[in-house]
């Protein structure tokens, strides 16, 4: 199925050249940063995780969120999914490979990445990342290219896919759950240190991903003849508006407790990230478009008038998008290390080389995502859109 | 040093299973010496059930901080790097309002709450930092040590967001340009791994005392926690002590006595 993507308009192979230009200038400052360490990005002692981190947090929701497309189809047999499950599935194996990749240009020794495989400490959450997330990979590998291979050859999926279909719907938000585990039980960070965080991870992951699935679906729409159908559009449209309330919910959740209980420890991360603290504010603009862009969203979500238009529904998705992107790529983490446990402040900007080796993972992301898509897609332009299941 | 041939294969065996076999056999056949000194303990290596330290602040003045801060440094190859971004520090001092967030009240004299107090790894009983490594880089002493494995730790910091106590420090860079004079007695790190005090076992293995301790005119005392007769659980007994953070739960091993006089060593405050 692999040729699929080997022929392509001007327009796929130009896109593909851009994204490996990217991805060519990511890599020379992943080489300087090899060679020189870490301290080429903006992380201190203070602020010891970054851009990175905050990345790698973000994506493991959008891969959780393939979930989204999966379980409506498998478990209710949804039709009007059936066509884009095989999007929602090959949207979590990029979004996964950009987070093994976040984690591995994290890191200080790449090169003893394999410790983890030969010192398996069960005790450490981030052993229990490393499983779930390869096991997550594996599953959307295999069932993607599995129910697609059949669908290729006009038959039914074999029959001993179900079981990998089942665990891999239960699979999904336990990457998330784990990635919060993260965070949530360190003591002395009292801005992770929350029982909901592995909630607010799940409920801004099945935002964020569907928001990016709903473009995704637009863009193929607009450069493909096949249609994933406005039915499947719409239905992604109120899954977005429903985790979105819960996501602007559970945040109000923190504020409340963090303010109404007045502990210092726990508003400080707070106060940090949205007014700003002792004069310290880097991050306070970040927050509030973050915040802007909630609002909008919701705005254009909650009234259904509004959303069934297409065009608002695009937009509302990528302020939905860009609203989590800032939130939970970036003020989580970095507001988690502010105040430092000395209640200093250290603040934290990302410096060009660490930017663009970012964009580059990204591009990764979106050069897999493209080569999926298009053999996705080519099945699907032949066998006239219709799942064969 | 004699050795038992049961006791030669069986670090042989350990050697080669380490990998280190091809390097270790001809070195130690060409010499005639095997490298068994490390499996060998020194007779006069002090031991203890938990190691603890009292720093009892009311000993100690400006002048005694920077030596203490000074021996340490450089008797552990620690870089003086500039830019605090990158900075690499085991024991240093931090006022008292920072050491202890939340103990601090808006009626205590600026000299009190900008006290310094030297503030270093805490050596938990029930370590965060252990908890979280994935690679057992980071592991607890049955001494009560908490430890660093430089070889075995990937970089990943997860150590750094776990410890409440802001004791760790990275190395964003290579750190030996920037280790003035290079102590050949312990070894220098890479870029790329974390690093903190670690109690100077490689001091304790050959029966001295830490090198804080020893440079603390009586400042700082080390001891068994678990030895009800020793004397840091005397001076802990009879002694107002405090712990930093007590409340999450980590145990710290470092205890301080509160100093009840202004500044000993004059008015220089620390930030």
């Amino acid at each position: 199925m692999l040729d699929k993507a080997l022929s392509g308009s001007k327009t796929y192979w130009g896109w593909i050249v851009f994204l490996l230009a990217i991805i060519g200038a990511g890599f020379l400052f992943y080489l300087q940063q090899f060679a020189q360490g870490l301290g080429i990005t903006g992380m201190s002692r203070d602020v010891s995780w970054g851009f990175y981190i905050s990345q790698f947090t973000f994506l493991v929701g959008v891969a959780a969120s393939g979930v989204m497309v999966v379980l409506p189809y498998y478990l209710h047999d949804y039709k009007a999914f059936g066509k884009i499950t095989i999007l929602g599935e090959f949207l979590a194996i990029p979004a996964v490979i950009m987070c093994m990749l976040f984690i591995f240009v994290d890191m200080g020794q790449p090169l003893r990445v394999l410790n983890v495989i030969l010192h398996p400490t069960p005790n450490s959450v981030m052993f229990y990342d490393m499983v779930v997330l390869s096991g997550y990979l594996f599953l959307n590998l295999l069932v993607g290219w599995t129910v697609l291979h059949a669908e290729k050859k006009g038959i039914a999926p074999p029959k001993w896919i179900k079981p990998f279909i089942y665990i891999s719907i239960a699979w999904a938000p336990s990457i998330h759950t784990v990635t919060a585990f993260l965070y949530a039980g360190l003591p002395g960070r009292h801005f992770w240190l929350t029982a909901i965080m592995a909630a607010r991870f799940l409920a801004s992951a099945f935002a964020s991903g569907p928001a990016l699935l709903i473009i995704l679906c637009m863009i193929v729409r607009k450069f493909t003849k096949f249609d994933p159908g406005k039915e499947a559009i719409q239905a992604l449209g109120k899954i977005v508006t429903y985790f979105m309330i819960t996501n602007v919910f559970f945040l109000g959740l923190e504020f409340f407790t963090a303010f109404y209980s007045a502990i210092p420890g726990h508003t400080h991360p707070f106060v940090y990230l949205y007014v700003g603290l002792e004069g310290y504010s880097k991050l306070v603009p970040l927050m509030w478009i973050s915040s802007i862009l909630a609002v909008v969203s919701l705005v254009l979500l909650l009234f259904p008038q509004l959303r069934r238009n297409e065009t608002i529904l695009a937009i509302a998705s990528i302020c939905v998008f860009f609203s989590l992107w800032i939130d939970k790529g970036f003020g989580l983490i970095v507001g988690g290390f502010v105040p430092n446990p000395f209640e200093k402040i250290t603040e934290y900007w990302p410096t060009v080389p660490e930017a663009t080796i970012s964009l580059a993972v990204w591009a990764v992301g979106a050069l897999v995502l493209t080569i999926l898509y298009k053999i996705a897609v080519s099945i699907k332009e032949a066998s006239g859109g219709d799942a064969a299941h | 040093m004699a050795i038992k041939r049961r006791e030669f294969l069986k670090i042989a065996g350990l050697s080669v299973a380490a990998g280190l076999g091809g390097f270790s056999a001809f070195t130690g056949l060409r010499s005639g010496i095997l490298e068994a000194s490390q499996y060998v303990r020194d007779p006069k290596e002090l031991k203890a059930s938990r190691w603890g330290l009292v720093i009892d602040m009311s000993k100690l003045n400006q002048e005694d901080i920077r030596r203490i801060m000074d021996v340490c440094h450089k008797k552990h190859n620690v870089p003086a790097i500039p830019n605090p971004k990158d900075e690499i520090k085991w024991i240093w001092p931090e006022s008292f309002e920072h050491s202890f967030p939340g103990q601090e009240s808006p009626y205590m004299g600026d000299a009190i709450k900008h006290q310094p107090y030297l503030v270093l790894c805490n050596h938990c009983d029930n370590p965060p930092c252990v908890r979280v490594c994935p690679t057992k880089a980071t592991f607890k002493r049955a001494d009560g040590i908490v430890m660093m494995d430089m070889h075995r730790c990937i970089g990943c910091r997860f150590c750094m967001a776990a410890c409440p106590y802001g004791a760790r420090s990275f190395n964003w860079r290579d750190p030996r340009p920037f280790i003035k004079e290079m102590n050949p007695e312990f070894p220098t790190r890479m870029k790329g791994v974390v690093e903190k005090c670690t109690f100077c076992y490689e001091l304790l293995a050959v029966g001295k005392p830490p090198a804080c301790v020893e440079h603390s005119n009586g400042g700082i005392v080390f001891g068994d926690l678990k030895d009800p007769n020793s004397e840091i659980r005397k001076i802990i007994a009879t002694k107002f002590t405090i712990r930093r953070k007590p409340d999450l739960g980590t145990l710290p091993s470092v205890f301080y006595v509160v100093s009840d006089k202004e500044n000993k060593g004059g008015h220089e405050h620390v930030g």
